[in-house]
């Protein structure tokens, strides 16, 4: 099966969510611009290069990572501003599990510099609960939706799969590899074996797009990426968080309640880069690439690396409407160059 | 959301504009350990008792120990004058704090905010006993403007350069841990005798999470309705990154949106892990 062979997606995208600010009016240092708290005129900003991902039509290349932005909350939080100024152009769901989840103790948090330590421990309300009440809000947002979720057992992805691709408000599924197997112990995403034979087993159950999200905590990821393309991957997204940890500073014990967690943000910028520049040479489908991006500037790297898509996470904590920026910084720097070698079609 | 109304009489929580918003900082008063910052935001809505805003300086925002702070940092508002002021009270506890207290006019804050959900009016007629400890005394200032009826107002420190903070409150009991002002010993000892003297009271407080402890249990013991306004550490502020929850009898629940005013009942403890410094 091919991506070219679906149905265009993602029709919602072209809604609400269309008036986009400019790069100069955040006034995160390090941002874009210093001054101002009124959003600039709606078309003060250079167009959107809009894109396709398997299939999916996408007004810009940025979206948000996984587990970075709960738009129900924020919903609560921002109102309808949320959702007329929606800063993605698709929004990617927190990992869903099967059953529900409570997530780490705390703390769950730990600053480094230029970065984060998150051992937030994957809290959801479990499959029927996000179907139940996430689901309906989230098929009101101005853009597609991406569920991404995550099983500890081959069957309990196969759930996940089929009864979330079987919902019309759902235009893709990204899986969260980055978990062991219960059954054999090795982490599903760091071995290219149990990666094919976590798609055999979901592959033939939907039409939908699957983006399987690598781990970087892999010792070979471009052999997985291929493992994953061959088994009908349709995209792969990179990079999840890479492993880290911190001592409390008074006991010298973990400070973290899940004794370890996940770097993410700039810290992990050149780290992710270089993974998407190896995956890009070993696999022909689509790439979502993200890690540390709080730029247009970084998010053009990325591309030039081989990305259809750019993620935004850590960034969306300091400026809650960091997407808008840096989808519109991206639209000013892929105006003044040459078109990127990396954007390409679907499959 | 609970039965009863809010403090500030119309929402106990007002919604933030989307997107971080450059506010230029218009004076610095130091009041012995505490640092007192205004800005202006006349774009923002006017806060809620108990919200607060994420801040960050506008330039410079890292490179401190560390090499930190990365992310904006979680402050109660102090006041909210009419005009678009806000107003902050800071300790410097570290680098972020540090920074922040270094700002004076010419500088400008990022920020994010109104966030969270404030205190909600006391219930049944109830009188209001406001009690904080070192810098949570900030929300109790802009609690104690807004809530119309009289107040009593309890303050603990634990010494006599923090106690300087109190200049903020005319009118309020000090208690120093070192007797350098007011009673010695901790502030809950002056919230037991306000308790004698009147149990039909609703108590406020924030503070360290020892002190919100105590008072959690105190008022559990008495039977007296209580709102804490609770600490964790937050690196979003608006529910994106699930790093701020506390223990509730109910699970976890994310501090920055369900609270960080919570109703005392809810929690088994307020010995928030991480919390505090
Ligand atoms: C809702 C809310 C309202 C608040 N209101 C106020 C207020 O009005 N005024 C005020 O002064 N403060 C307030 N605080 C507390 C304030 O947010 C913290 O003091 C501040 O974030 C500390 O940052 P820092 O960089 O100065 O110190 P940090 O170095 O971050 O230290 C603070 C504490 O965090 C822990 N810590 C140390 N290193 C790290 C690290 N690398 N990563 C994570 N944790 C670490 C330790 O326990 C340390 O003691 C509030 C907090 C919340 C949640
Ligand atoms: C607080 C936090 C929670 C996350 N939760 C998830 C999650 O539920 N599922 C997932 O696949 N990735 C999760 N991630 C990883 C991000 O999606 C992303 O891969 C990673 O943070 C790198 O991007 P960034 O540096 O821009 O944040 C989380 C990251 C953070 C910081
Ligand atoms: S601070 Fe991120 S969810 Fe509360």
């Amino acid at each position: 099966m091919t991506a070219a062979s679906r149905p265009a997606r993602g029709d919602r995208g072209d809604g609400a969510g269309d008036r986009v600010a400019g790069a100069g009016d955040r006034g995160y240092p390090h941002g874009g611009g210093r001054d101002g708290a009124s959003p600039p005129p709606a078309d003060a900003s250079p167009a959107h290069a809009a894109v396709e991902l398997c299939g999916i039509r996408l007004r810009h290349p940025i979206v948000n990572a996984s587990g970075t932005f709960d738009a129900i909350a924020a919903r609560r939080v921002f109102g309808d501003e949320l959702v007329t100024r929606f800063p993605f152009s698709a929004f990617v769901s927190k990992t869903v599990t099967l059953a529900p989840r409570q997530g780490n103790a705390p703390p769950r948090l730990w600053e480094l510099p230029a970065g984060l330590i998150n051992s937030i421990g994957l809290p959801n309300r479990g499959l029927d609960g996000y179907i139940e009440h996430d689901l309906p809000e989230l098929a009101r947002l101005p853009v597609p939706l991406i569920v991404n979720v995550m099983g500890f057992h081959r069957d309990e992805v196969v759930r996940l799969v089929s009864e979330l691709s079987a919902r019309d408000e759902v235009a893709a599924l990204e899986l969260n590899v980055s978990c062991p197997n219960v059954e054999t112990g090795l982490v599903m995403g760091a071995d290219p074996g149990e990666t094919a034979r976590l798609l055999d087993a979901v592959r033939p159950l939907t039409d939908k797009p699957l983006i399987v999200k690598l781990t970087p905590n892999a010792s070979d990821v471009p052999a997985v990426a291929l493992a994953a393309q061959r088994a009908g991957a349709d995209a792969v997204s990179l990079i999840n968080t890479l492993r880290g940890m911190a001592l409390h500073p008074a006991t010298g014990r973990p400070w973290l309640g899940g004794r370890t967690g996940g770097v993410s943000g700039p810290s992990v910028r050149a780290i992710a880069l270089a993974q998407v520049d190896a995956v890009r040479a070993a696999v022909d489908i689509p790439i979502v690439a993200m890690g540390g991006v709080s730029s247009g500037r970084h998010a053009l790297d990325l591309i030039r690396a081989g990305a259809t898509l750019v993620a935004v996470g850590t960034e969306s904590f300091r400026d809650p409407a960091a997407g808008e920026r840096i989808a519109a910084e991206l639209a000013a720097e892929q105006a003044r160059v040459a078109p990127p070698r990396g954007r390409r079609d679907a499959g | 959301m609970t039965a009863s109304s809010p403090a500030t009489g119309a929402a106990d929580r007002v919604r933030a504009p989307f997107g971080v918003r450059t506010a230029p900082v218009t004076a610095r008063d130091v009041h012995g350990a505490y640092t007192v910052l205004a800005c202006a935001d006349p774009t923002g809505p006017r806060p809620c008792a108990g919200q607060f805003y994420m801040l960050a300086a506008a330039a410079r925002w890292g490179a401190g120990e560390d090499e930190r702070p990365y992310l904006p940092r979680a402050l109660s508002v102090l006041r909210a004058p009419e005009g678009g002021e806000l107003r902050f009270l800071i300790e410097d506890v570290g680098p972020g704090t540090e920074r922040l207290c270094e700002l004076g006019p010419g500088d400008a804050l990022s920020l994010v905010g109104p966030l969270g959900v404030g205190f909600r009016e006391p219930r049944d007629g109830r009188r209001a006993v406001l009690a904080g400890g070192g810098v949570g005394i900030a929300p109790l200032a802009i609690l104690s403007d807004q809530l119309r009826a009289h107040t009593t107002v309890l303050l603990g420190f634990r010494d006599g350069a923090h106690a300087a903070g109190a200049e903020l409150f005319p009118g309020a009991r000090v208690a120093t841990d070192d007797g350098a002002a007011g009673h010695r010993g901790p502030v809950t000892d002056l919230l037991a005798q306000e308790l004698d003297a009147d149990p039909l009271a609703e108590v406020y407080a924030c503070g360290p999470p020892p002190m919100l402890e105590a008072v959690r249990a105190l008022c559990e013991l008495r039977g007296v309705p209580a709102q804490l306004a609770l600490e964790s550490g937050m690196a979003c502020g608006f529910g994106a990154c699930f790093g701020c929850v506390v223990p509730t009898r109910d699970g976890y629940v994310r501090l920055c949106v369900d609270g960080p005013v919570l109703d005392a009942g809810r929690l088994q403890t307020a010995l928030v892990p991480g919390a505090g410094h």
